[in-house]
């Protein structure tokens, strides 16, 4: 299977790799996925205290390119977002943008369950009940 | 001397062919393109008389007799024409068969269809280094037991089973023995007689041939075998698989036997010699482990896992520039990692974590120093972007997290 030149570029330059301090009451962590099914992400963003924009976003990914240029991907887009706007960000926008095939779906299915999982962390850590929406997949 | 790309490490899927074979071929598609089954004129007598060089080229490759060499299109077919072939013949015998976990698809899916036609399948597991536990193999004989079929040499980890033994504890308990020797015949010696195997498959282009040809042995003394065909038609191939001969195919399958014959052994040397050094050196990387026994395997395979990499994703990384293989699935939409790393008894993470390396006839040293170097770069690059690695090297135990399984 051939893959995208977007794949590609973010699997070879892949953006924001890296650990933010998950004590940090500012950070919040999601890890999603499973070793046996190949991919896991984690993905955490730290958000601005007074604006409420993310000022930061840094993933980790085991997985295939795909799986790593949908969580490269999504740390661009987040950064620079409210939480509402970061919680509005659709597995299908990834599909679109890295043009992933669909046995390839499910890298982006992972990468949206991330930041959802990110922000409910930070959500929880600050004292805001967790979002509700859960696709179900 | 100057590497091409792209590098082709994956011998164990297809060869390429012997420029040699492609040669001997050549005449048969235009000029002698008789049909072997012309009795009554020259263009038929030709592709006849080629058709009877191959066959004992090919016999003699296997130290069989010529007329136990029944050419097919592959080592599918022999699979499928040996199984059903032999469930059928020896129905009033009984319906018992034997195999194992680690087998082919082409022989593990034909005992499951088998199984809807009345038989019944024992699917013996292996121990963790690949190889099949004997005792276990004869305690699952039953008065019932028609056939045994057990493959020579594994596809993904090149583990080759205990053949002799095998075909004994057959023998012993009257039961025919089969073995799918697609990946060992003409990578190690083989030889019917030795072994006490009663049929074979193996097909062409594992062993520098062309696609499209294979063959099955079936054994003609101590026992007379028989299998049903599987085609009807002209009858040809003694009655056991009718259809027109593939007559370039069989002559290009012939000198790839040849070839096998008076080059395997010094090929083998020089195989297991670059395979031996490309395992070195990728296991100085830590967290890696080769899979399977490593004493009984072919000289031309080796199956490594680098833990907290995703085979996929480490293939990405250089697969412009060489050709490999790796036990992760993560097209399929099951994500269902290699059936056979994880018969070994392989936790899904490594088996998702492997690459299957078949080195062939024209791989060189050269290549070798290059793959282990772009794969060493590759893996920690990615255990740098792995949260895995990252949990790894901070003590946490991956087995006590409670993963969201999809």
């Amino acid at each position: 299977m051939a893959y995208s030149e977007k794949v590609i570029d973010h699997y070879s330059n892949p953006k924001n790799v890296g650990t933010l301090d998950k004590a940090s009451k500012n950070v919040g962590t999601g890890l999603v996925g499973a070793p046996e099914c190949g991919d896991v992400m984690r993905l955490q963003i730290e958000v601005d205290e007074e604006t409420g924009i993310i000022k930061d976003a840094k993933f980790k990914t085991f997985g295939c390119g795909s799986a790593i240029a949908s969580s490269s991907l999504a740390t661009e887009w987040l950064k620079g977002k409210t939480i509402d706007e970061a919680v509005a960000i659709d597995n299908m926008d990834i599909v679109e943008e890295l043009n992933l095939p669909p046995v390839k779906i499910h890298c982006s299915v992972l990468a949206e369950d991330a930041i959802k999982s990110a922000i409910n962390d930070y959500r929880v850590k600050n004292g805001l009940p967790e979002l509700v929406e859960e696709k179900a997949h | 001397m100057e590497l091409k790309f792209p590098i082709y490490l994956d011998n164990n899927a297809t060869t390429p062919m012997d420029p040699r074979v492609l040669e001997t071929m050549l005449p048969y598609f235009v000029e002698k393109f008789g049909n072997a089954a012309s009795r009554n004129h020259s263009f038929g007598w030709v592709a006849e008389e080629a058709v009877d060089y191959a066959r004992e080229q090919v016999a003699k490759l296997i130290n069989a007799d010529p007329k136990e060499i029944i050419f097919t299109s592959g080592a599918t077919e022999a699979n499928n024409l040996a199984i059903k072939g032999v469930f059928e013949m020896y129905a009033s015998k009984g319906n018992h068969i034997i195999t194992c976990t680690t087998e082919h698809k082409a022989v593990l899916d034909t005992c499951k269809h088998v199984e809807k036609m009345g038989a019944s399948v024992t699917y013996l597991d292996v121990q963790p280094d690949g190889l099949i536990d004997l005792e276990q193999l004869e305690k699952a004989i039953t008065p019932r037991t028609i056939l045994i079929t057990i493959m020579y040499g594994n596809n993904e980890i090149g583990v080759v089973q205990p053949i002799r033994e095998i075909a004994a504890i057959a023998k012993k308990h009257g039961v025919l023995f089969f073995t799918d020797g697609t990946q060992a015949v003409g990578k190690i010696p083989v030889d019917v007689m030795a072994d006490g195997i009663d049929l074979m498959s193996f097909s062409g282009h594992k062993m520098y041939g062309p696609k499209g040809v294979g063959v099955l042995y079936v054994r003609r003394k101590n026992p007379r075998v028989k299998v049903t065909a599987q085609m009807d038609g002209g009858g040809h191939e003694r009655g056991m698989r009718s259809g027109t001969l593939n007559v370039p195919g069989i002559v290009g399958l012939g000198k790839a036997c040849e070839l096998c014959r008076l080059e395997m052994d010094s090929e083998a040397v020089r195989l297991s010699a670059m395979r031996d050094r490309l395992e070195a050196a990728l296991t100085q990387i830590d967290e890696s482990y080769v899979n399977g026994n490593r004493q009984h395997r072919l000289p031309h395979v080796a199956n490594i896992s680098f833990k907290y990499v995703e085979g996929e994703g480490l293939l990405m990384g250089f697969n412009k520039q060489i050709a490999l293989s790796s036990g992760s699935a993560c097209t399929s939409a099951s994500l269902e990692p290699s059936y056979v790393l994880k018969s070994l008894g392989l936790g899904d993470d490594l088996a998702h974590s492997s690459l299957r390396f078949g080195l062939g006839r024209f791989t060189t040293d050269a290549e070798i120093d290059y793959t282990t170097k772009a794969i060493t770069e590759t893996v920690l690059k990615l255990r740098e972007m792995s949260p895995l690695w990252e949990m790894f090297k901070e003590g946490i135990d991956l087995d006590k997290i409670e993963w969201a399984h999809h």
